[in-house]
């Protein structure tokens, strides 16, 4: 299964990621320019956390009109594999290829910590590897996380069954107090209609290898291998 | 064609139309203009506010700045963006249309953001080939 892991002026996630994929994984991963267009061989995208851009008018903004965002935009199209992390999920929205938006935190400040996630749903390749409901923990670490989207928008989230990723208390409750941005509905991360896109603000990257201390986040990049493996068998 | 010029724009985005709170018409249009010859240049100046409906944790936070500095009498504090930009265009409809354009796919969100523009003419300057 080949990976490719966007580079936009400002990602900085990206060598993180690369690194599960390619020394932890050992799958051909090859970085990819902005300003590339063809992604034709790969089988995933994934679109780092960073500041894209600097992050200039609104986070991922810009990042969505260069040539590989419109690439990736195909190769969501096509039903392939689509991961945007932090601030790939920002920039997700900001292509539409996602729901809604993520402004400013609640209370203005930038998060950085491990939090409690309740994984909601288990029938896609991202969350196979985990048990429906599991709590799991993560590095979160943004400034822009806080996910909105109108009422009618969020209705039709939950209806179809779109958030995999919620904010909970260590025990999997969804509370006020365990959710760090003010996000609709304590949304850590959705999917689109299909489940071959999806964007989250927690970083399943810094949650892989073992020396950092936790390895919740692996199970999401291998549930991606196990569906190839299912394919191929 | 100055009567032309000054007829109330449509709005290019029917799903949109509700973000744009006013478009300004500020400056003379001119009395002789031919369509083919003439480029006219604007000055837009440009707000980006969140949607009524959606919360402003940064305006909050201003807004109980200015009541510990002892301004009660303040509310509804909202922090948007502002900003300027200088476009050609052939008359001010186009130019409106194009703005709509340029904030609907990038200045403003539709999801999060309203946006409204005033329009400022600021110089006539013939176009190249066209002579009618």
């Amino acid at each position: 299964m080949k990976f490719g892991v966007t580079v936009f002026p400002g990602s900085n996630c990206d060598r993180d990621v690369a690194m599960v994929l390619r020394d932890l994984l050992r799958q051909p991963t090859r970085m990819v320019w902005h300003e590339e267009s063809d992604l034709s061989d790969l089988d995933v995208v994934v679109i780092p956390g960073g500041f894209s851009y600097g992050d200039y008018l609104r986070c991922g903004a810009i990042a969505r009109f260069s040539p590989v965002m419109q690439a990736t935009i195909e190769h969501a199209q096509q039903g392939k594999l689509v991961l945007g992390i932090c601030n790939g999920f920002q920039v997700l929205t900001e292509a539409g290829l996602l729901p809604g938006a993520l402004m400013r935190n609640r209370d203005l400040h930038f998060v950085c910590d491990r939090i409690s996630l309740k994984v909601e749903r288990t029938d896609l390749p991202w969350t196979q590897n985990y048990q429906s409901g599991e709590v799991i923990t993560l590095p979160i670490a943004h400034g822009e996380g806080c996910y909105y989207a109108d009422a009618d928008t969020l209705k039709q989230l939950e209806d179809t069954d779109q958030v995999l990723f919620r904010y909970c208390t260590p025990e999997g409750e969804i509370t006020d107090r365990s959710n760090p941005n003010g996000s609709l509905n304590n949304i850590a991360g959705i999917c689109d209609r299909r489940g071959n896109v999806l964007g989250m603000m927690p970083h399943p990257e810094r949650a892989a290898d073992p020396l950092l201390g936790g390895t919740d986040g692996i199970k999401l990049f291998e549930g991606v291998l196990a569906r190839a493996a299912a394919i191929v068998s | 064609m100055a009567c032309l010029l000054l007829s109330i724009p449509k709005p290019l985005f029917g799903e949109v139309s509700d973000a744009r709170v006013s478009h300004s018409r500020i400056g003379a249009y001119p009395t002789f203009v031919t369509l083919s010859a003439v480029i006219q240049t604007y000055q837009a100046r440009i707000y980006v506010t969140l949607r009524p409906s959606v919360l402003d944790p940064a305006g909050t936070a201003v807004q109980s700045g200015l009541k510990h500095l002892g301004y009660d009498n303040v509310e509804q504090v909202r922090i948007g963006k502002y900003i300027e930009l200088k476009l050609s265009a052939a008359d001010a409809d186009s130019a409106r249309s194009q703005l709509d354009q340029i904030c609907y796919q990038l200045l403003a969100n539709p999801v999060i953001e309203s946006y409204r523009f005033e329009l400022t003419e600021v110089s006539t300057s013939l176009g190249t080939g066209a002579v009618s």
